[in-house]
């Protein structure tokens, strides 16, 4: 949280202080929806740098572990972030210990302006960090006036980074930004991210393992509702016989899973 | 000619009732998904607080001053804000996620308050006071057309630019406006959404409590039924405007007051018929209502 970091317009102030070894702890977490038990005991720790990617089918829960970290769905288990508890906090509390989440499908307000989608990410007392974010993200800039519904899907992606970005963040929940995007964007995206990611941890939900590769140091891989698989990003993808039972894709190609 | 006249005044003056019930249940709805069924009940204490403090204040002939007409509007405001916000804190709350709940509980208040206005006023209509001037008539373009259609037409503009200035350049405006969309997502922005909740109740509650008091100078009188009555045609003005959009509840109301008014003169008491038709009409070719949001 420390403004020190801020002398250069390139580097991202606020993670750059020692975080923890392990930032995030994931212990029996269970979530039901609609009657059906989606999370069946998910336990995994996020370390306090690089990017984590949390991989798997489609299906097995990888969302919804993310909604249940930051409580949009109702769990039980426990969750520990930076050594406090997040356990029952409603989920703009947990927001505001430090997380900043970019949802699958970007979910910018469609109606409000690039502008407006912005100054809602604005909380008091916490001084808006409109440099960075237009430094990352200079399309927004020139966009401010448009409504957020008429963006294209990167931009909109942006958007959404953005406005996690905007208050200084420990961590990172990055839900598919790959996801419908073009390769060219796909790969402006990763860039960002990847900037984004020398110094703010991410937990990173990824389909596309080409993005994963460039990105990820530590990967998790879920299948039925739990954890099946932790370890070191390169060993797993370079394990073809491994992501091909785990993800039924062989890595090799780099194709979406 | 002044028949069209004085119908288009009268519908418009309607419209404007309709529109102060209806900017309060779309705000509602489009942020909590919650039907609030007492939302009658809200207008119907706005209107007998008014009264009560009316019949304090007017002189033999049920006449009040301006300056008292006036303590009488900002207590049927203040009545609908606290019984809105009591409402939201003690009824709602308690039931976050549980929407179908919320909705049941919103019935049974709406039934509670109507019983107890009954028990406690009678179910006659109950004269309410109002300056002489309310009385009047104005003539405009051949036209007799009663001052209370232009009292109810400068109210709901008044609000109408009110609202929407308030939705677009305030803060809470904009958390509004955002979760109308995807109020999740405003959560994950660090934003406690509840206390927007609480925000729209007593500001949907404070506007019923206002129409209340209206409703009262318009139709001359206060009676058990008038909520109920009135949220009909709101609940049809939110649903042709499209659930949680102010601009598209002040058209569905004007659509719905002139139609009403056309319809039950020239087509002697269809006026009723005619909205509900035009409800189906709506509902068949755009489902989401005139400015419906798109989720």
């Amino acid at each position: 949280m420390s403004a020190g970091a801020a002398a250069s317009p390139a580097r991202l102030p606020g993670a750059a202080v020692a975080q923890p070894a392990i930032l995030l702890h994931v212990r029996d977490v269970h979530a039901r929806l609609g009657g059906a038990h989606i999370l069946q005991g998910v336990d995994f720790d996020v370390p306090g740098r690089g990017v984590t990617a949390l991989l798997g089918r489609n299906g097995v829960g990888k969302t919804t572990t993310l909604r249940a970290i930051l409580g949009i769905v109702p769990r039980s288990g426990t969750v520990t972030f930076d050594g406090q508890p997040l356990d029952g906090l409603a989920t703009f509390r947990v927001i505001l210990r430090g997380i900043g989440y970019v949802p699958e499908d970007r979910d910018v307000f469609a109606g409000l302006t690039v502008a407006e989608n912005l100054r809602l990410a604005e909380r008091r007392g916490v001084p808006p960090r409109y440099d960075l974010v237009f430094d990352l993200f200079p399309d927004l800039a020139a966009r401010r006036r448009q409504a957020a519904g008429t963006l294209s899907g990167g931009q909109q992606q942006m958007l959404s980074i953005a406005r996690a970005l905007l208050n200084p963040a420990r961590l990172l929940l990055v839900d598919e930004p790959s996801k419908g995007l073009s390769p060219r964007l796909v790969g402006e995206t990763v860039a960002a991210l990847a900037r984004i990611a020398e110094d703010i941890p991410v937990l990173l939900v990824e389909q596309n393992l080409a993005a994963v590769r460039k990105l990820a140091e530590h990967v998790l891989v879920m299948a039925e509702g739990r954890i099946v698989h932790a370890g070191p990003a390169a060993d797993f993808l370079a394990d073809a016989a491994l992501t091909q039972t785990l993800l039924g894709v062989s890595a090799g190609t780099g194709a979406q899973a | 000619m002044s028949t069209i006249v004085l119908l288009a005044l009268t519908g418009i003056g309607l419209a404007g009732l309709y529109f102060l019930v209806a900017s309060g249940l779309t705000l509602i709805f489009g942020l909590m998904r919650v039907l609030n069924f007492a939302h009658g009940a809200f207008l119907l204490l706005g209107g007998y607080c008014a009264w009560l403090l009316g019949a304090q204040l007017m002189d033999a002939a049920g006449n009040v001053s301006n300056a008292g007409f006036l303590a009488m509007l900002i207590a049927a405001l203040a009545a609908g804000a606290v019984i809105g916000t009591l409402t939201e804190l003690v009824l709602i709350r308690p039931l976050y996620r549980r929407e179908f709940a919320q909705v049941l509980v919103t019935v049974g208040l709406g039934l509670v308050v109507g019983a107890l206005v009954m028990g406690i006023w009678g179910g006659d209509p109950r004269n309410f006071p109002a300056p002489p001037w309310t009385h009047g008539i104005v003539r405009i373009l051949g036209a007799n057309v009663p001052a209370s259609r232009f009292l109810l037409i400068g109210v709901a503009l008044l609000v109408l630019v009110a609202l929407v200035a308030f939705l677009r350049h305030t803060r809470y405006g904009l958390i509004v406006r955002a979760g109308v969309e995807n109020r999740t997502m405003v959560s994950a922005l660090g934003i406690d959404v509840r206390r927007a909740f609480t925000l729209v109740f007593a500001l949907g509650g404070a506007l019923a409590g206002l129409s209340g008091a209206l409703a009262g100078v318009y139709f001359g009188a206060v009676s058990p039924g008038l909520g109920s009555m009135l949220l009909i045609d709101a609940f049809i003005v939110v649903v042709i405007g499209g659930l949680g959009s102010i601009t598209g509840s002040a058209l569905a109301a004007l659509a719905v007051g002139l139609l009403q008014q056309f319809a039950n003169y020239y087509f002697t008491g269809i006026g009723d018929l005619a909205i509900v038709l035009l409800l189906a009409v709506v509902l068949l070719v755009r489902p989401r209502g005139m400015l419906g949001a798109s989720t």
